[in-house]
């Protein structure tokens, strides 16, 4: 996963070539099932308060309903605590908020081997899954 | 019981683990309170009036032994505050008045209303080492409280009950396991609670859940669940109504992922008072149910119906729910039979007391289900000690396979236990003072801490549960006055249930003292409650003086106005509320009226 801080972007969005392709900022409350994607490299899709968990819902669908295959990028009250969350939810990339302390993020990625059930990189929950890798076994 | 595999023991290590690395930067500055609050919060950690509260997960209630001991050792080890804590917390408490209100205690676990086990002084900087043990016995505090799917609540007598549909424990463990750490329902509008009821009678409260399930049986004998969506206390008391009378088994969680979804976009969190689920389904009606039926579909049709449960994992985890083998030694049936005259000389009444109230029938006509009653004066509702957790476990083991369960009523269930051992567990159960018979009357009320601890609450519980509980101690008169639901609630989120009790006393403020509001002919959803309702509020609230006297003057108008066999309920909902509101309003005290 993709971290950037606040300053990070400030610089890339000065310093860096344009990027081709379009990028969507996405409010909460849009649904996303009812947007043209087409061109649409990036989409950045906002936590206003870090307890606001509609972004997560939105990051599926655009991921799982709408296969979306662009970058996903989480912006705002973006902490390192939730990380794992977002990338099970399909982002790639996140604006950590300014006092975050990437060095703390890694493991913060790292701290579970497996989870219950599926998420947007591996469809399938444990249950579905142990028993196709216990059949290969 | 559900039975733990190395990757679930491995998961809750790692939880706690994660939780330690919170703590540790939260006490190293690194992590500002307002980031920690949510972390702690879905670990169990709340902070409250004195001191955090911790609020371990039971899954749907079942306690094995050894859980039992690690939460015996927790009471004794770390439920203790400091002195100057306590005195400072004792001072502040004298201050709300109420000379005779208990003093504040330690050293015990709290069973709550959803079947898990709390504490109230445990310190912050020891949270992670008592993380630590309770995964050391698989037990954890994951998603126990923040903005997220709760603990999921089942009937105690979940798998052997007479009247069982199906097994409720299966689902409700498939259920947990899903909904652990879910990636993207972890920061909803607002908390999220599931009730799954597998019986005939809903012993769940299944209907005041944000998510009610009921096994039901299809015409041609497919197993499936009833889903409610939207019930549940707080300011605005929600009974919730039925989306879907019939969804097959294995599409729980698939159905569960559109409810929740459909909430996660949609519900309001403008306001706290507001963001529940109930207050979505109330405002959008069938828009929202038409929503989640459109999303389901998308998840089956074009999702690829991922959490479809398969019949390999429902057997998994069924098998650990078998009933535990009860062979006995044999004893000769003259031991037996002298056993139980000797129970019977000793205890006279008391014994067919207990017989009748505290024991229930069972699927195995051999056993037979033991409630503990954690209702006896001294205690508030359902408090345990260190040494009474120990004595629990103790019990459990001796007769009940070593597995008891938190009942939604605040007692300890064993759930195994062989009918000629009847006697033999009432003496030892006696001994502990854990047989009292009074299970399912007035004395067995539930309780939230209330003002004693909590930092919502307006108003304290504790002194009221006392003081009625101490006028109503003569057994005769208590079995006289029947089965009866007494819920009391320190504030409006209603963690006492004020709303579901057939009477319903809940602690409001006004002007900084305490005052209580009392209403009449809630019901959960029971037999005898009838279909689940909130009560009706009486007048304007009581001081905590006037409560006992109006618990009196409501129970002398029933007995003076009730049929031969009749309730309290029973003659509340004949005979309407007046008579009882004039009866409760003329036990004011009238100086304390015009005071206020």
């Amino acid at each position: 996963m993709k971290l950037m801080t606040a300053n990070q972007t400030a610089i890339d969005n000065d310093g860096s070539p344009p990027e081709t392709g379009q990028v969507l900022a996405l409010a909460n409350d849009v649904d996303p099932c009812e947007l043209a994607l087409d061109g649409v490299t990036r989409i950045e899709l906002n936590f206003p308060k870090f307890t606001d968990g509609r972004a997560f819902s939105q990051a599926f669908l655009l991921r799982r309903r709408l296969g979306f295959a662009g970058e996903l990028r989480a912006t705002g009250d973006v902490l390192i605590d939730q990380l794992l969350q977002l990338k099970r939810s399909g982002f790639d990339s996140a604006v950590l908020r300014a006092d975050q302390n990437p060095d703390f993020a890694q493991r913060q990625l790292e701290r579970y081997p497996a989870f219950y059930q599926g998420d947007v990189g591996s469809s399938a929950p444990r249950f579905a899954a142990t028993r196709s890798s216990e059949v290969q076994a | 019981m559900y039975q733990y595999t190395e990757f679930d023991r491995q998961f809750v290590h790692q939880r706690a683990a994660q939780f330690r690395d919170q703590l540790e930067r939260n006490l190293a500055g690194t992590l500002g309170d307002d980031e920690f609050r949510p972390l702690r919060l879905q670990n169990g950690w709340y902070i409250q009036r004195y001191a955090p509260m911790l609020r371990i997960s039971v899954p749907y209630g079942e306690l094995a032994s050894r859980q039992l001991r690690v939460l015996a050792r927790i009471a004794r080890d770390y439920d203790r505050p400091d002195a100057a804590l306590l005195k400072t917390a004792q001072a502040t408490q004298d201050e709300l008045g109420n000379p005779r209100a208990p003093k504040l205690r330690y050293g015990y676990g709290h069973f709550s209303t959803r079947q898990n086990v709390q504490f109230n002084w445990i310190p912050l900087v020891k949270s992670a080492d008592v993380m630590d043990l309770l995964a050391s016995v698989d037990m954890h505090g994951i998603q126990t409280s923040g903005n997220c799917v709760r603990n999921i609540a089942s009937d105690a007598l979940a798998g052997i009950a007479v009247d069982e549909i199906a097994d409720p424990r299966p689902f409700c463990e498939i259920v947990r396991q899903w909904s652990t750490l879910h990636p993207e329902f972890a920061f909803l509008p607002r908390k999220f609670k599931i009730s799954i009821n597998g019986a005939r009678e809903d012993r769940a409260a299944i209907a005041w859940y944000d998510v009610g399930l009921q096994l039901v049986r299809a015409a041609d004998g497919a197993l499936g669940f009833q889903v409610r969506v939207g019930g549940g206390m707080g300011r605005t008391p929600t009974i919730s109504p039925v989306v879907r009378e019939f969804l097959p088994w294995n599409q729980i969680l698939n159905y569960l992922e559109a409810v929740i979804r459909v909430y996660n976009r949609y519900g309001r969190r403008d306001n706290a008072w507001k963001a529940r689920i109930k207050i979505l389904v109330k405002a959008e009606g069938q828009r929202y149910i038409d929503q989640v039926e459109q999303e389901y579909r998308q998840i089956i049709e074009h999702d690829g119906a991922a959490h479809t449960i398969t019949q390999a994992e429902f057997d998994r985890v069924n098998a650990c729910f078998a009933a535990p083998q009860r062979h006995l030694e044999q004893r000769d049936t003259d031991a037996k039979v002298e056993d139980i005259l000797r129970a019977a000389t000793q205890g006279d009444a008391e014994f067919a007391r207990w017989l009748q109230r505290n024991v229930q029938p069972h699927k195995n006509p051999d056993l037979r289900a033991v409630t503990l009653s954690f209702k006896r004066l001294g205690f508030a509702p359902g408090d345990a000690t260190a040494d009474q957790l120990d004595a629990a476990a103790e019990l459990a083991e001796r007769f009940s396979a070593g597995e008891a369960r938190v009942t939604h009523e605040q007692n300890l269930l064993l759930p195994w236990v062989r009918h000629e051992q009847l006697p033999e567990l009432w003496r030892a159960a006696r001994a502990l003072g854990l047989a009292k018979p009074n299970i399912g009357l007035l004395t067995d009320m539930i309780s939230c801490p209330g003002g004693d601890f909590c930092s919502l609450a307006n108003a304290r519980s504790i002194p009221i549960a006392h003081a009625i509980a101490e006028r109503y101690q003569d057994l005769d008169e208590l079995h006289d006055l029947g089965e009866i639901d007494l819920h009391i609630s320190g504030c409006i989120n209603s963690c006492g249930h004020h709303h579901s009790g057939h009477i319903g006393i809940l602690g409001v403020d006004k002007d900084g003292r305490e005052w209580y509001q009392v209403s009449l002919g809630g019901a959960d959803g029971s037999t005898l409650s009838g279909a689940a309702q909130p009560g009706k509020i009486v007048g304007p609230s009581f001081s905590a003086a006037e409560i006992p006297d109006v618990v009196e003057a409501l129970l002398d108008t029933y007995r003076s106005l009730r049929q031969p066999g009749e309730t309290f309920i029973a003659s509340l909902r004949r005979l309407g509320a007046e008579p009882f509101k004039q009866a409760a309003n003329g036990a004011r005290h009238v100086a304390d009226a015009l005071a206020a």
